[in-house]
């Protein structure tokens, strides 16, 4: 561990539960890097989390942490968020409980462009029941309830929060860690609804079945299948089958939702006292 | 509760007039037939007094919403009826084991599913007691007018407050309609409980310990104590421990608060209950029809009492039997096929008969129904 990053720990609660060749720590450590260099305060920040193997992750960090029920990290987030809108507010999340079980609260998260940064741990699979298919698992990629390859059809995540209206949209992979935790801070930075998607290594319950034993070949998937958005803009849908586009989708500013709120608080209060 | 006025209001107003003296300042919801009102009317109030409203995706959004508002120190609430009670149940099972203070409103309808969505019931009942999975500690309260809907509603936030644990506010669709006029609180001069905060510093904080009362201390996200909260089962630190030692004690704490603090939730009403020999159970919107055909019966002679509900849960056992020393039967008139009543015939044992009168067409008790089954047990 980078001794500067030590200090986010609390390292009376490692090791973690994650498994040998997980990428979360790789995850993690550019979340911190990337709010180290913000300079965010720790009792200022708050981590929400939902459930799955990264799901976990808060509870090693020293902030202000809330670890939920499956799926619904962002509803908490917003409740705390609107309650005291000078609060960093953070959800680490997962593929599964993001996008399948989660998946409606993303959409109108994004919607409000709520000042919260998400960060998406995509494994491609569900790690912490042992191995089943989630959306965001390959077609034909294999796993325990998909033992003959998975028939569903994968989305693309970001696509989906581009759509329902986040002011900044990236990917990145734990392959391509500087990046990463640049798309992060920038993240971090924007007012409104940020969404990082971070493509990381399950090589137990995914690689293992899908060709790619060790972490260091999962590594290699994410260097050889990863197109910088540059690149990918001048190549055909056809080339980028199996690949997959990294970079930053969208970066705008909109109106951000506890501002909007905020005002209308300003410009409606009365002196009507709580009677 | 000094008054300062009255109003002739809803009782779906007049939960939102006396969650705003309660404190309450942040609402999540979810648009639904009976309980819309609730949010309506909170969309503009709340603003008027520097809360915060937002309406949600969904009910399960609604309830992670207001219980996040509350882990920041913001008293929350969220209302609905049956078919959103169904979806809160996930995380209203996390307020329980994380100790969360919240209240929700459940404006009962007729079920089960869609059922008929603008005709009362007291369908809930058990769901309101064994709704989310797991044993676990809940209180709630059923009032059985609008202007004690008003009181029902400052005491569920301060119950919730006091114990750190969430409060259930079941009203029906006649309550949450009818109009009747209330007395207004003096916000001044009403009794507001709010949770008790850290006694020492963030280094010696433990969020989950046990102070002597039960009910431990509670930080709010920003305050300087960094704390984890958690739906895992966990220790006083906050953090998960799977152990059965840590399992056992904290499931004893989480259940034995609520038995150690009977006084704070307990609300029941007796009448004429020492010599009676027919006794009502009573709790919401029938018990109107049922005192009706109590003083009829009492006016040619019967002696009937009434013993009234207003605290459903945890069920108040020891001052129903004592309510019921006397009586020979035991009638629970309600708008379900006897839910209440199951846990009255296992207070009452084999000695009492219990009897129901009972409503599931979506309409409401006639006094009269009420009084000829009186009759029935009385002369029987």
């Amino acid at each position: 561990m980078n001794t500067h990053l030590r200090k986010y720990f609390r390292q009376e609660h490692l090791p973690h539960i994650w498994c040998p060749g997980c990428g979360n720590g790789i995850v993690t450590a550019a979340i911190l890097r990337a709010l180290d260099r913000l300079g965010w305060e720790k009792d200022r920040t708050v981590f929400v989390s939902g459930i799955g193997c990264s799901s976990r992750a808060p509870g090693y960090l020293d902030f202000n942490t809330l670890h939920t029920t499956h799926g619904r990290a962002l509803v908490f987030a917003t409740g705390v968020k609107v309650a005291h809108p000078n609060l960093n507010v953070v959800v680490i999340t997962g593929d599964g409980d993001a996008s399948a079980i989660g998946g409606n609260h993303l959409i109108h998260a994004a919607r409000r462009n709520i000042d919260i940064t998400t960060i998406c741990f995509n494994n491609s699979i569900y790690g912490m029941t042992g191995g089943q298919y989630s959306p965001l698992s390959p077609t034909d990629s294999v796993a325990s309830t998909a033992p003959f390859g998975n028939t569903d059809r994968s989305f693309d995540l970001c696509r989906l929060v581009e759509a329902a209206g986040a002011s900044y949209v990236a990917r990145g992979t734990t392959y391509h860690v500087t990046p990463l935790t640049k798309l992060i801070e920038r993240g971090f930075e924007k007012r409104g609804f940020s969404f990082v998607e971070a493509i990381t290594a399950c090589p137990v319950y995914f690689g293992r079945r899908n060709k790619m034993r060790t972490p260091v070949e999962m590594l290699e998937w994410q260097k050889d299948a990863a197109v910088p958005i540059t690149r990918a803009q001048k190549m055909d849908p056809e080339e980028l089958a199996g690949k997959f586009v990294i970079g930053t989708f969208v970066d705008i500013d909109m109106p951000e939702y506890t501002e909007s709120y905020e005002r209308l608080l300003r410009e409606h209060a009365s002196d009507r006292g709580g009677g | 509760m000094s008054e300062s006025g009255r109003r002739l209001m809803q009782g779906n107003e007049a939960v939102v007039e006396a969650s705003l003296v309660a404190g309450c300042r942040f609402f999540a919801g979810y648009p639904i037939t009976p309980s819309t009102e609730i949010a309506e009317l909170l969309a503009s109030r709340l603003p008027q007094v520097g809360g915060r409203f937002i309406q949600m995706e969904d009910e399960i959004a609604s309830m992670g919403a207001a219980i996040g508002a509350s882990l920041a120190g913001t008293k929350a609430m969220t209302a609905t009826s049956g078919p959103g009670f169904s979806l809160k149940q996930e995380n209203l099972g996390f307020a329980a084991l994380t100790e969360v203070p919240v209240v929700v409103v459940d404006v009962q309808r007729m079920g089960p599913s869609t059922g008929m969505p603008t005709a009362p019931s007291q369908g809930d009942i058990m769901q309101a007691r064994w709704g989310t999975h797991g044993d676990h500690p809940i209180v709630a309260l059923c009032p059985a007018s609008v202007g004690e809907t008003y009181a029902a509603t400052i005491r569920a936030f301060n119950i919730s407050e006091a114990l750190r644990v969430p409060v259930v506010l079941l009203l029906d669709e006649v309550i949450g309609h009818m109009r009747e006029g209330v007395a207004m609180a003096d916000a001044q001069n009403v009794e507001i409980i709010d949770r008790k905060g850290p006694s020492v510093s963030p280094s010696e904080f433990l969020p989950y310990a046990d102070d002597g009362t039960m009910v431990p201390e509670m930080a709010a996200f920003g305050e300087g104590y960094r704390h984890h909260v958690t739906g895992l089962f966990h220790d006083e630190t906050g953090f998960p421990d799977m152990s059965a030692a840590v399992a056992k004690s904290l499931m004893q704490r989480i259940m034995g608060k609520l038995d150690a603090h009977r006084h704070v939730y307990e609300w029941t009403e007796a009448r004429d209950t020492e010599e009676a020999e027919v006794l009502l159970v009573t709790f919401g919107s029938p018990a109107q029809a049922a005192r009706s055909a109590i003083n009829r019966a009492q006016r040619e002679g019967m002696k009937v009492g009434e013993f009234r509900l207003i605290t459903l849960w945890p069920f108040p056992e020891k001052a129903l039997r004592e309510a019921a020393t006397g009586a020979r039967a035991v009638i629970v008139p309600e708008m379900n096929l006897g839910q209440l009543r199951l846990e009255v015939e296992r207070v009452m044992g084999c000695a009492t008969p219990v009897y129901g009168i009972n409503r599931t067409d979506g309409d409401i008790f006639k006094p009269d129904e009420i009084y000829q089954g009186i009759v029935e047990v009385y002369s029987g």
